[in-house]
This record gives structure tokens, C-alpha cells and sequence, in this order.
């Protein structure tokens, strides 16, 4: 995997950048949590500290209970690689609010680098593709990311984008850690009762 | 001659989760939960789910509560065992999540590789800090169902109820 990265923090920011109270954001276990953690702590994202292969569908979950916000999933390929039958899942749905956005470093960052399944060689475009996403990005320019920002912003239709960052190690940025906590901060913030 | 067995209980327990304001109802294809599935496919404020594997639809719980609409998750009991790490978020985030499992590997069962899972269920959910109910009988399942809808929701919790396999029938394996 050559060719052109770009810095995950810049990145999350650009894409965040004015995000508006209609997006929820649902960061995946380890970087991009901290990713998301390190522009503001917003009670409109989950974050999360486990559940390894989980973000895509709790996502999914949310698009379909809130089809007037957008969502945003945004994780590591690692992260996805263990939940991919969920891009099956998710094509089938077609959630109209719905993007699954990958920062891929071709690295487990947080287990030591060690080299993931995209480093030599799966193609997460090219699987999201075949899952029937409607919009498939492959982004590793700032062009292209601010093309995705944009997208996201006037989000309309199944979006996937692969977005190839450096594998490097930012200092962590660490949210809240209660789960109970998460939960229902952010349900309040979006005014939902059982 | 024997009375014949109720076959009705699938349906009123469609009627409870429509009572229970379930709008979300994910599932991995399941001969067991093939009339429920049906029922649910066919009801427009239900948006039904279809999984490739068990633990996306405990995943699609917690998104569901986090938007403010209440779920159920389908399966068969060898789908326990591929949902135990993400219980983990349910636990961790006190999320509800409501399953309906039908069981598999107990009752005149032909196929030994469905033993294993179902063997273990019980004291798996447990571990998980699941409330475990079982319904072996046709009249008492929508009763029990009316139980794990309020718990599930009402107390943010995992409930888990098992279907034992004699409300099923035994898998023709001969044609």
C-alpha cells in the first residue's frame, strides 16, 4: 500500500469541521475515539472503549431510529475488518442517513502496529462496492477529503469512503470512560425517551 | 390419538412486540422463527433486519436505543455463542436487549453438532447478567414475552428468552 496518507487529526477535523447539531458520530474502539475525543468532547458522539467490530451496526441502529439526523460512522480498518458482514447488512438496508467512513492505516495501532488485512492487500472499497453501497470514496488527498466533508454535510444516500491515513501514534485523548455515561448524554442531547 | 399442538405462538408474540412498541427486529434466518420473521417482514412500522451473524444485531440494539426506538433480536441458539463479546456494550452501557431464542440440540434432536451451543446457553446468558426465561409450552409463551418486554425496557436490561425446542418440532432431515 504506497502512495499518499494524510494526518488523522487533520483529518477528523476537517471532516467534523461545523458538523452541525444533526450529526451523531459513532467513533470506533481506539484511534478514532480519541480521534473524535481530541476536537471536543460532544455528547452527539458514542464513544467507544470496546465492542471491537460493533460500530458499523450501532450506526445502522441509529440511522434507521433517526432518519432526521445523519450519521456518521467513523473507525479504523481494523475495527471494520472484524464486523465486515455488517457492510452486507447495512447495503441491504440503504439508510439514506447513513456514512461508514474508514481511517486506514493498514495498522492495529493500539496493539503495537502490527500490520492489518488491508496492509497486504483486502480492499475495503471494493468490498463496500460489492455490498451495495451507493457512494464508494477511496480518499488519500486533501482534495478528496474536502469532497467527503462536503458530502457529509448534505448527506443523501449510503455513503462508504476509505480515507488513508499515516499509521503514527497521536497522543491519546481520552473521553469519558462510563458507558452509562455515553449513553445517556447522548440520548438526551437528542431528546429521545424510551 | 394426541391433541394437536398449538402452532399459534409465534403470532402472539408478534402481538406482543407490536404491543411493546418494537420497531426494530434483527434476526439471522432461523426455521424456528420462520413465521415471526414473516409476520415482522410484512409489517410496515417494523423495520426487520436480516443479519450475517448474530452479534450485528446486538450491535444494532444499542444504535436503536441510542435513537430512541426499542428492538428484538431472533435467533437460534447456536447464536449465543457468537454474541458474546458484544453483550459487552449492552452490560457496559446498561443498553436493553430484548432476544427471542429458539433452541436447537435438546429435544429429539438429530444433528449432535447443534448439542454443544445449546447445552451451554442457559449458564452463558447468566454469565452475561442476562434475566434467562424459558417457555416450553405454546400458552405460555406471550405471557413470558410480556415479562421480558417490560424488564428489557423498562429496566435497561439483557433478557433472554429461550424457546425450547418441543414448541418447534424436530428438523425433517429425509424428504
Amino acid at each position: 500500500m504506497n502512495g499518499q496518507r494524510l494526518d488523522r487529526r487533520a483529518a477528523m477535523a476537517t471532516l467534523l469541521a461545523g458538523r452541525g447539531d444533526d450529526l451523531l458520530v459513532v467513533p470506533g474502539l481506539g484511534s478514532t475515539t480519541w480521534d473524535v475525543a481530541a476536537l471536543e468532547e460532544n455528547p452527539r458522539d458514542f464513544h467507544m472503549w470496546g465492542a471491537m467490530g460493533g460500530a458499523a451496526m450501532i450506526g445502522l441502529g441509529l440511522a434507521l431510529a433517526q432518519p432526521a439526523h445523519r450519521v456518521a460512522v467513523i473507525t479504523g480498518d481494523g475495527e471494520m475488518l472484524m464486523g465486515l458482514g455488517a457492510l452486507a447488512t447495512i447495503g441491504i438496508q440503504q439508510p439514506s442517513n447513513l456514512a461508514v467512513i474508514v481511517f486506514d492505516n493498514a495498522h492495529y495501532g493500539e496493539t503495537g502496529m502490527q500490520p492489518s488485512h488491508t496492509h497486504d492487500g483486502a480492499d475495503l472499497v471494493a468490498i463496500a462496492r460489492g455490498c451495495g453501497f451507493t457512494t464508494c470514496l477511496d480518499i488519500n488527498d486533501e482534495a478528496g477529503l474536502a469532497d467527503l466533508a462536503a458530502r457529509l454535510k448534505d448527506l443523501r444516500g449510503l455513503l462508504f469512503a476509505r480515507v488513508a491515513i499515516e499509521a503514527d501514534d497521536p497522543p491519546r485523548v481520552l473521553p469519558e470512560r462510563d458507558g452509562v455515561a455515553i449513553k445517556e448524554r447522548f440520548r438526551a442531547a437528542i431528546g429521545v425517551r424510551a | 390419538m394426541n391433541a394437536p399442538v398449538k402452532t399459534d405462538w409465534p403470532d402472539r408474540l408478534f402481538e406482543t412486540l407490536k404491543r411493546g412498541r418494537v420497531a426494530q427486529v434483527g434476526y439471522v434466518p432461523d426455521a424456528g422463527h420462520a413465521r415471526l420473521i414473516e409476520r415482522c417482514r410484512a409489517d410496515a412500522q417494523i423495520r426487520d433486519v436480516v443479519l450475517t451473524t448474530e452479534e450485528e444485531g446486538v450491535a444494532m440494539a444499542a444504535g436503536a436505543w441510542l435513537g430512541g426506538n426499542r428492538s428484538a433480536l431472533l435467533m437460534q441458539s447456536s447464536g449465543v455463542g457468537n454474541c458474546v463479546n458484544m453483550f459487552s456494550l449492552m452490560r457496559t452501557c446498561r443498553f436493553p436487549m430484548l432476544m427471542f431464542i429458539t433452541m436447537r440440540g435438546e429435544w429429539e434432536e438429530f444433528n449432535p453438532w447443534q448439542v454443544p451451543m445449546a447445552s451451554i446457553v442457559e449458564p452463558v446468558m447468566k454469565l452475561c447478567e442476562a434475566e434467562v426465561y424459558r417457555a416450553r409450552e405454546p400458552d405460555e409463551v406471550e405471557g413470558i414475552a410480556e415479562r421480558a418486554v417490560q424488564q428489557a425496557f423498562g429496566d435497561e436490561r439483557i433478557v433472554a428468552v429461550l424457546l425450547s425446542q418441543q414448541l418447534i418440532g424436530k428438523k425433517v432431515w429425509t424428504k
